[in-house]
């Protein structure tokens, strides 16, 4: 069983705001879960490389150049996209506070 | 009865190439299927009316000048987390609720080469998590069988307009069973490709190694059509593999006398299994040995722990990849006193519990002290569970399982435990881990309700899949 204070931890973590109640339900929900994940510990995986790519392709290079494939229009419609864009930026809530 | 009911693609490409009907006619025809069923079904999120019959027109004058190829005039739907340009793409969250997507999909380019008519967007589980689309921002879809049934998810959507008759064919996106589970909820024929085989650029990421696009339709042929358009290299996906052989000469001399079956007795001797679904799914076997294959048990032994692996790996991705919903670049900003804030109300007011939840296992399993205990563990799993498969296929050219351990389930039956609802997916997961491909079509009905049996290949082995499925689907 994890704590409320570990729910809180990992809310936080991952930046998401949850009210007491959900706490509560999520507590008893991730518990349930992890309890159930942590199955895998029984499985004998001496010896045994984690999976990194499971068509066994290697890292593809490209140069570093425009290969033409999209239309460079759409780049400026996704900005326009953003909650709050002005000239073409997006505009991002104050990160560092002045004095 | 018109001629249209249940219309195939195939049948369609005769009546569009024959003049018996044109496209638009065919698209007006879905239009007003769509504007008398859906509100009951809630399947459709949204319909683009006029860009269809615009598109229909086009693709009559290519029909008229002989330019047709399969899809030509075809009308298709779309699952709402695949970007169609200037349309807007919920992926079933409120977070992108009024998102509209900048471009399209490489599958979107792809159909739209070979003017096919989109009609709209389907109803999915938020971000394609779940397994009967309940998860959605905009409620539940329907089963079209029984409507207080789900249509299974997290593509319930798009299942559930192609047996509800309403296009003539959709596709859906899987990561753990999101395509052929609803197809056998909804007696449809679903194919989730191997990993690598059809570009997810334009896919709104989930788990980024277990994603893959696929087609939904009526029958085999129709699903086998759609996925001969929409695979293949894509520089824009540099995980789609370039000149997979697909095994054609195989496929080409194969008999259904001389296919070896596997049926691995960890699936049909599974927990949770309902026996009347295992009893049709073996039906299906019992069919294909009369007519002479050859059907092996086999073992794939660490099926057991498929599951945990995936609801491991699989939230591990998805908190990472949903990390950029933060309220900044995409869709919706919560009012904030700060950036913290923002990310912090963002999160938490537009994105639903069954997403949180799996952001924060993900997250749980990423941090430090847990990460080798977890995702890492979960890794090696995998490589066991492909190692599994690899053996098998030695043996055997397909293997048979049912899709889901049960019929479609009532609204709201599983939601109240997502553990209870995350078993639905037990005999789908492991196509995903193991990057095989994977065909769900209907085997038969229990009280009114389709069941759905599996079939799995190996990597790139989609076209002996598509020969399997016809010849059960012509000659049963």
């Amino acid at each position: 069983m994890i704590s409320k204070d570990e729910v809180k931890k990992i809310a936080g973590l991952a930046r998401i705001e949850i009210s007491e109640d959900q706490i509560e339900k999520y507590q008893a929900e991730m518990s349930a879960i992890l309890d159930f994940v942590s199955e895998l510990s029984k499985a004998n995986t001496k010896g045994v490389e984690p999976i990194r790519q499971i068509t066994g392709l290697e890292s593809i290079f490209k140069k570093d150049e425009d290969r033409g494939l999209l239309n460079q229009d759409s780049g400026n419609a996704l900005v326009n996209e953003a909650p709050e864009h002005k000239n073409n930026f997006v505009v991002v809530p104050e990160v560092l506070k002045g004095k | 009865m018109s001629q249209f009911t249940n219309l195939t693609i195939t049948k369609a490409r005769e009546l569009l190439d024959d003049g018996e009907v044109s496209a638009v006619e065919l698209t007006s025809h879905y239009l007003k299927e769509i504007d008398s069923k859906n509100k009951e079904l809630n399947a459709f999120l949204s319909v683009h009316a006029e860009k269809a019959l615009a598109s229909a027109k086009g693709a009559d004058i290519k029909i008229k000048n002989d330019q047709a190829s399969y899809l030509t005039g075809i009308p298709l739907a779309i699952k709402d987390n695949i970007l169609v340009k200037d349309e807007l793409c919920t992926a079933g969250s409120k977070i992108l609720e009024n998102y509209k997507a900048s471009y399209n999909a490489t599958v979107i380019e792809r159909l739209n080469r070979e003017s096919a008519v989109i009609l709209g967007k389907t109803n999915l589980d938020e971000f394609a998590m779940g397994s009967s689309t309940e998860n959605s921002a905009y409620g539940v879809t329907k089963n079209p069988n029984d409507i207080s049934r789900v249509p299974g998810g997290s593509s319930g959507g798009s299942a559930a307009v192609v047996a509800a008759d309403l296009c003539l064919g959709a596709l859906g996106t899987d990561t753990g069973g999101s395509i052929r589970q609803p197809a056998s909820f909804c007696g449809i024929v679903g194919l989730k490709p191997t990993y690598g085989a059809v570009s997810r650029f334009g896919a709104v990421a989930l788990g980024s190694s277990l994603d893959q696009i696929g087609p939904m339709a009526k029958t085999v042929k129709d699903v086998a059509i759609i996925y001969e358009t929409i695979s293949g290299h894509d520089p824009l996906d540099s995980t789609t593999v370039p000149n997979n052989s697909k095994l054609l000469d195989r496929v080409e001399e194969i008999n259904i006398a001389d296919l070896r079956i596997g049926i691995p007795k960890e699936y049909f001797e599974a927990k949770g299994l309902n026996s009347e679904v295992k009893e049709m799914v073996m039906k299906a076997v019992s069919w294909f040995e009369s007519q002479g294959a050859t059907i092996k048990e086999i073992s794939l032994p660490h099926t057991e722990y498929a599951l945990a692996a995936y609801y491991i790996i699989q939230p591990a991705e998805c908190s990472a990849n949903l990390a950029r919903y933060d309220g900044i670049r995409y869709g919706r900003r919560a009012d904030a006193k700060d950036l913290l804030d923002t990310y912090l109300k963002s999160k938490g007011q537009f994105l639903g519990a069954e997403t949180q939840r799996r952001i924060m296992i993900g997250t749980y399993a990423l941090s430090s002290g847990y990460y080798d205990a977890y995702y890492s563990q979960a890794q090696k799993v995998r490589t066991l569970v492909k190692k599994d498969f690899m053996e098998a296929f030695e043996d055997v050219d397909v293997i048979f399982t049912p899709t889901s351990p049960s019929t479609a389930f009532k609204i709201g039956e599983k939601t109240a435990d997502p553990l209870e609802m995350y078993a639905a997916d037990i005999f789908t997961v492991t196509a995903n881990l193991a990057g095989v491909c994977g065909l769900s079509l209907n085997c038969g009905k229990i009280n009114g309700l389709p069941v759905g049996l599996q079939i799995l290949g190996p990597w790139f082995g989609e076209n002996l899949l598509f020969k399997v499925g016809e010849f059960y689907e012509q000659l049963r």
